[in-house]
């Protein structure tokens, strides 16, 4: 297979409710991704676009839909989506295009537009529960949430105070991301433990926001990278793995489909001690207790320890390991399939030095992204590194 | 690269934005009527649950025991044609107080949704995978006292009222003075 480099990342805000469609938030997001890298769209052999469901749109085939956005028209065009985990995929979709050898140079364009469910997106979730034997009890998509966090507390004795300490790095983080949603400087764990109780133990502020926005990457095989940049980011693994559809029947403390992903991923970024050689986390964090579940999944924790990252101050941005130095999910935003691309073009950027205000000291080396989706059982990694 | 960037793009637009009509929008609804057949499985399954049963499927492979009753094994890809009772008894694996609807209305009476792991489907000891875990409501229990492990049991609507629905079972209880 051949070595694969992100070259260029844009991104537009993520903001509760855009004026733009998603065909034109894609289109902003895949110019800034091409200008960063000075091609245009002639030189894109290949794009692969990543959307979650058609019900927040209302449009059926979205993907078809957003093309002329996402720079689809006139040639191989394919969207991917894997629910919540589908940002993070799309980056392995890309990278096999260009690993195979088909393609040269590809775009991948991710973006969601979740304003448009009326009056509030929670509700188009509703179609995700099975419809014979889950719907008719009108679930909430938060009872998932909170069921698997009231587990993963009780199991291991993790204390809410403790994990509101996620909410607070993250959206502190997000404070110094100009696409912030969510960025709160001085938030405190007290302001989290005081936010509404939504479905307990989730409270209002362990969640992040329903947001609309789009991310591009341009990915370019190892020849052509070299002539086009001298700061290549390569994508040096990848892996997704499913665990079973039947929710109620799956292990709620340890997300066993993450370890494999990242198990994949690692394996093929030859790395062994994924505590000692990655120096930067991207882990999916919809809600604050997720951080710790994935970080634990990525074997970057013992099970069960991962808020000790937090505590310690491992997982600060000039920690040992920064966690979500971008602000993740619970401060830059959470549109769906944008969210996951996004942790990657954190790292492109925090791999380069060019994060500003973001930026993780000493020359990190290798970073690791991660989303998880679908009926809450799709995990997908990407290992990347200069 | 973010840092060379000043200004991005994406307008924020607020709800007053769209109740003052500064801004043009589209309403619309969709109608969206299906009629789902259950299959072979699932229909087994609420077939059992108007008899007042809950109905597991086994794999005669692997001999695991799992609810809801499905016809293949996941885990062996072997039939699981067998369906077998389980009992209408089980344990709390986990659960919430839900102060939201579906539909994010507020409600102050929390609803208590659970996945219980129901007696007599298969346990696995060296892992947390739940065999028989359902997800339905607690009923008849004071929101504060309920734990993870409490001991529960179904609540049925009266014979005559069930129709083959997963609310032919009202909610769980908990048993005894627990």
């Amino acid at each position: 297979m051949r070595k694969v480099a992100v070259i260029g990342a844009g991104m537009t805000k993520f903001v509760r409710r855009a004026l733009e469609t998603p065909k034109e938030l894609s289109w902003e997001a895949a110019k800034m991704a091409l200008d960063s890298c000075e091609l245009t769209m002639d030189n894109i052999e290949a794009t692969c676009f990543g959307t979650a469901p058609d019900a927040f749109d209302g449009v059926h085939l979205n993907g078809e839909y957003a093309s002329d956005g996402a720079g689809g028209w006139g040639k191989p065009f394919m969207r991917s989506y894997v629910g919540g985990g589908t940002g993070v995929f799309n980056a392995a979709q890309g990278w096999y295009h260009v690993a195979s050898g088909m393609f040269d140079l590809v775009l991948v364009v991710a973006e969601e537009k979740m304003s448009s469910f009326y009056p509030h997106a929670q509700a188009a979730f509703l179609t995700i529960f099975d419809h014979t034997t889950e719907r008719a009890l009108k679930p909430n998509l938060l009872w998932i949430f909170a069921l698997e966090m009231n587990r993963y507390m009780t199991t291991y004795g993790v204390k809410k105070e403790e994990i509101a300490r996620v909410s607070v790095q993250h959206k502190r983080n997000a404070a110094d991301h100009p696409c912030a949603l969510l960025g709160e400087p001085d938030i405190t764990v007290e302001d989290v433990l005081k936010s509404e109780t939504l479905a307990w133990p989730v409270q209002r502020f362990d969640v992040s926001p329903v947001s609309d926005g789009a991310v591009a990457l341009v990915l370019a095989a190892e020849h052509v990278a070299k002539r086009l940049t001298s700061k290549p980011v390569w994508i040096e693994g990848v892996g997704w793995h499913l665990d079973t559809a039947y929710w109620t029947n799956r292990d709620l403390v340890y997300p066993r489909y993450i370890e494999y992903a990242a198990k994949m991923a690692y394996d093929m970024a030859g790395i062994k001690e994924p505590r000692k050689e990655i120096h930067i986390a991207e882990p999916y964090d919809p809600f604050d207790y997720k951080a710790l579940h994935h970080l634990e999944g990525l074997q970057l924790a013992d099970r069960g320890k991962a808020v000790e990252l937090y505590i310690n101050g491992t997982a600060a941005r000039d920690g040992n390991m920064p966690v979500c130095p971008s602000g993740g999910l619970l401060g830059v935003g959470n549109p769906i399939a944008a969210a996951g691309l996004m942790k990657i073009a954190e790292l492109f950027w925090q791999l380069r030095g060019e994060a500003g205000a973001r930026q993780v000291p000493g020359q990190p080396k290798r970073g690791v992204a991660q989303a998880w989706g679908d009926l809450m059982q799709v995990g997908t990694v990407v290992v990347m590194g200069r | 690269m973010t840092s060379r960037i000043k200004n991005f793009p994406g307008t924020s637009l607020s709800e007053k934005d769209f109740d003052e009509s500064k801004v043009l929008f589209v309403h619309d609804e969709l109608k969206a009527d299906y009629a789902w057949d259950t299959g072979v499985g699932i229909g087994a399954y609420l077939a059992g649950l108007k008899r007042g049963v809950i109905l597991g499927s086994r794999c005669n492979h692997c001999r695991k025991v799992v609810v809801p009753p499905r016809t293949v094994c996941e885990w062996c890809f072997h039939p699981m044609n067998d369906f077998v009772p389980v009992k209408g008894t089980g344990m709390i694996n986990t659960f919430s107080l839900c102060y939201v609807t579906w539909d994010v209305k507020r409600i102050t009476e929390p609803e208590i949704p659970a996945v219980i792991m129901l007696d007599g489907a298969s346990e696995l000891s060296e892992s947390s995978v739940i065999m028989g875990g359902i997800m339905h409501k607690l009923g008849e229990v004071d929101p504060q006292k309920v734990h993870i492990g409490m001991r529960v049991q179904a609540v049925w609507k009266p014979e005559p009222e069930r129709e083959g629905s997963i609310t032919d079972i009202l909610y769980f209880k908990p048993i005894g003075n627990e």
